[in-house]
């Protein structure tokens, strides 16, 4: 268990920069959750941690030790890869065990097959354990790959979108097991996902990329409640940020040039009209798309609302968040 | 995974691409049947007009093949003692007396340790370089690739003349090294080259797998490069063989005693006295095509297996 840091890293490939002077503390015992749309940066900088690639300049730090010429094995972190990365000549037992087999822990057999067991059961795959690597599905795969991770204590667990595969169901079990062996174990998570429920219900810390640059680093409330410009803004949020011009609205603060406006900051029945184009039923809950002086706002309602298209709504903002020129927030 | 859609075949595509199977294994087997055949021929069968087809099987073209003889008169013959073992009886029937082994088993030997020596050197060397070109960046890849491949584009034979002499002078002439080493170098370029597509191949995300997993590169290349590679090791394997296997112009070239292969001396055979012992040839042949079939046989299931489409995502 080990605190991961990355002192001002860039990483180029040819003429194109992954990361640019990033600089992150992963404090020890976190559940960092690294956000960012493809091309941000997040795969690149966990294979920077992990060893697979280097930094073309700045260090990284593991437990407060440089480890730049260190080997992956070196590290002692684990990984999930997004995509897989199964040994296809093996079983599923084999893959779990591989890591545990390494000249570098040398487990005894009786302790690797404890170990695969009680993995195994974890994810339910249990019954696959003799099966070919490459005779699953991909959820299977991808839950033997977590596996493959689970079986160890490094210092570090490192995973890439390891629950994208996966049915809804088994998504959500998957996060509690995960969150809870983190609780547990008091492992350091460096985690890259799409998905904002894992975000927000896993990490202790999210951090946001955009093009190669840490844009955020806070916890999930922080970067939810006080996003640092429009761009954060947009990446957590279901339904997204109502993005609007500031003018649209009175009261805004001198050189806020757009607002922002999540479904809780919007007010229903007060305020001045808006015309419903269309609601969606979702079930446990109903998004309302209006029409507001021809701009878009996405918003949520009641789940039995008698709302229907072409109806009239009041709508108020409230709290909302403004965003000068260059898409920064006005504090 | 990509689907590929393929429409069943007919009945009578069915048939009529079996009819062509079946005439184009008789087309390439008959002479190997004919070979074979005339091996377990005796001499006057094996060179009777029409050809036999039904005959009288013997082992006199394997024994002749394996040892030397020596006539003796009738009257000689009747002051010896019948032999016991059978193959002097097979010699005694003809008028022959056993005296001794002939050479083929040793140049078989030779042919055995140069072939398979070579091909498991060209194949060791091949797959390292082959793995360091497909993965690392190596300092004119490009340019060592193409000098690799340009070492093919002439016929060895052409060098003939520089490689005798420097044998001669490195003292490596007529010996097992000297023609392992002549034959691992020629294989090498090809090895390097089929080797390589097959690496190429085989994603990256398992050595880095298991680079995560605590493993070295050596390691992660041991455990995870190498059984992935298998059919194209095992492809490589048998080219290598069946080159080394049926050189013969650098085998008449630099041996001509200790470390002579068969395919120079099967012809010795021909002249040997004085009409030609077609059913020893026929023997020699015979036993000089199995090592390879049976190379091929045991190799099968990793040709057989095919690429891996593997358990990464693409």
């Amino acid at each position: 268990m080990a605190e991961i840091a990355l002192r001002h890293v860039t990483k180029r490939y040819g003429s194109t920069v992954a990361l640019s002077d990033l600089s992150m503390t992963v404090p020890d015992g976190a559940f960092v959750v690294l956000l960012g749309p493809t091309g941000a940066g997040k795969t690149t900088l966990l294979r920077l941690v992990s060893g697979l690639e280097a930094p073309d300049a700045g260090d990284v730090l593991i437990g407060g030790q440089r480890v730049n010429g260190m080997t992956p094995a070196q590290r002692n972190l684990a990984m999930v890869f997004q995509q897989y990365s199964l040994y296809p000549h093996m079983t599923v037992r084999e893959n779990l065990a591989f890591p545990l087999r390494s000249p570098l822990l040398r487990t005894p057999p009786a302790e690797i097959a404890r170990k695969v067991n009680e993995v195994a059961a974890m994810l339910q795959i249990t019954h696959k354990l003799d099966n070919e690597a490459t005779a699953l599905s991909g959820g299977e795969m991808q839950r033997v790959s977590i596996g493959r991770a689970l079986v160890r204590q490094p210092a570090a667990y490192l995973m890439d979108e390891p629950l994208s595969s996966l049915d809804a169901k088994l998504r959500a079990d998957l996060r509690v097991e995960l969150k809870s062996i983190q609780g547990q174990s008091g492992a350091t998570f460096l985690y890259v996902t799409h998905d904002q429920v894992e975000a927000m219900t896993m990490s202790t810390n999210v951090g946001v990329l955009d093009r190669g640059r840490l844009v955020q680093f806070g916890t999930p409330r922080e970067v939810y409640e006080q996003p640092v410009n429009v761009y954060v803004a947009t990446r957590l949020g279901q339904p997204r940020i109502n993005v609007l011009p500031a003018a649209l609205f009175g009261g805004a603060p001198p050189g806020a040039v757009s607002i922002g406006l999540r479904p809780e900051q919007i007010v229903q029945g007060e305020g001045e009209a808006s015309f419903v184009t269309r609601v969606e039923h979702l079930g446990d809950q109903t998004r309302l798309h209006l029409s507001f002086r021809d701009h878009d706002i996405v918003t949520i309602t009641d789940a039995h609302t008698p709302l229907c298209a072409g109806d009239m709504v009041k709508i108020r903002p409230e709290r909302p968040h403004h965003f000068d020129a260059a898409g920064d927030l006005i504090a | 995974m990509s689907a590929h859609s393929v429409t069943a075949a007919s009945r009578k595509a069915k048939w009529v691409a079996g009819i062509l199977v079946v005439l184009y294994a008789v087309l390439t087997l008959l002479p190997l049947l004919w070979i074979i055949s005339t091996s377990f021929k005796s001499g006057p069968d094996s060179i009777s007009y029409p050809p036999k087809v039904f005959f009288q099987p013997t082992l006199e073209g394997y024994v002749n093949l394996f040892t030397t003889q020596a006539r003796a008169s009738a009257e000689d013959l009747a002051t010896l003692t019948p032999p016991e073992a059978w193959y002097d009886e097979i010699a005694w029937a003809d008028g022959m007396i056993i005296v001794g082994p002939s050479r083929f088993g040793q140049r078989f030997l030779n042919s055995v340790i140069i072939g398979f020596g070579s091909t498991f050197l060209s194949i060791v060397l091949g797959t390292l370089s082959a793995y360091a070109f497909s993965r690392f960046r190596v300092p004119l890849r490009d340019d060592l690739l193409f000098f690799i491949l340009s070492t093919r584009m002439m016929p060895p034979i052409v060098v003939a003349i520089p490689i005798f002499l420097m044998f001669r002078s490195l003292g490596l002439s007529d010996t097992h090294a000297g023609m392992i080493l002549l034959y691992t170098a020629v294989n090498l370029s090809l090895a390097v080259w089929l080797l390589k597509g097959f690496i190429d191949e085989i994603p990256r995300d398992y050595e880095e797998a298991a680079l995560i997993d605590g493993y070295t590169r050596f390691q992660a290349f041991v455990k995870v490069v190498l059984p992935q590679a298998a059919t194209g090791i095992a492809s490589t394997a048998i080219f290598c063989l069946i080159f080394a296997w049926n050189e013969y112009a650098f085998a008449v070239l630099l041996t001509s005693g200790n470390a002579q292969t068969a395919p120079p001396f099967i012809p010795t055979i021909l002249s040997v006295g004085g009409g030609i012992d077609w059913p020893a040839v026929a023997a020699a042949a015979t036993l000089f095509l199995l090592p390879v079939v049976v190379f091929t046989i045991l190799l099968r299931k990793h040709l057989l297996r095919g690429i891996t489409f593997g358990a990464v995502r693409r």
